[in-house]
């Protein structure tokens, strides 16, 4: 099952300078919420900016990480 | 691709095509299935905005072929005139601001939003009237 601190590492280290804060909205390790800061997001509209946080997680999503709310900010 | 799953993505591009507000989402609007469908619902209902829904549920190659053809993980997924807006955290996000009314309104009703008047509340009353 994943944890918040997996989920926070994965993001971090596949992000140059992304810093992640990771919640688990249920406390049941499958439904997660992301707050990710990145300097690369200023280049990427909303939309390209959780691609690349999905990204991270390719098939994990919708199988161990049954749900993953983001919130993307540049700064 | 088998010959169902080239069917099934040919009626999505088909849904996705022929509707201008389409939501793709767990269960229906009147019975969302899932916490996030229900709330982007909720925020399309809120805009007094009529949207076409596909359950995904029935079918796990539905959510499949929907999400290799928007390049999109999760569901809900709404798109506005074909172009895949995004999920239940932006379209909550474009709610809060009034973007999300002026993408859903703005073809309904050309020039019936006013410039210039970003700042004030919004309200079902003053984008559709």
């Amino acid at each position: 099952m994943p944890t918040t601190d997996e989920l926070k590492e994965r993001i971090e280290a596949s992000i140059p300078g992304a810093v992640a804060d990771v919640i688990d909205l249920n406390g049941t390790g499958d439904h997660f919420r992301a707050t990710v800061t990145a300097p690369e997001f200023a280049e990427l509209s909303r939309i390209e900016q959780h691609r690349r946080v999905y990204a991270v997680f390719g098939a994990d999503i919708g199988g161990p990480i049954h749900a993953l709310s983001l919130v993307t900010r540049a700064q | 691709m088998s010959t169902v799953e080239q069917q099934i993505s040919e009626e999505i591009q088909k849904a996705i095509s022929g509707n201008e507000i389409i939501l793709f989402m767990k269960g229906t609007p009147e019975a969302p299935r899932c916490g996030f469908s229900a709330r982007t619902v909720a925020a399309l209902e809120a805009l007094g905005t009529p949207f076409a829904a596909v359950d995904i549920l029935p079918d796990p190659r539905i959510r499949q072929q929907l999400s290799a053809l928007s390049n999109w993980p999760t569901i809900p997924q709404l798109f506005v005139k074909g172009e895949l807006i995004g999920g239940a955290d932006i379209v909550a996000e474009m709610y809060e601001s009034g973007e999300l009314a002026e993408v859903v309104g703005a073809e309904r009703k050309p020039g019936a939003a006013p410039e210039g008047d970003a700042n004030a509340p919004l309200t079902v009353e003053n984008r559709l009237n």
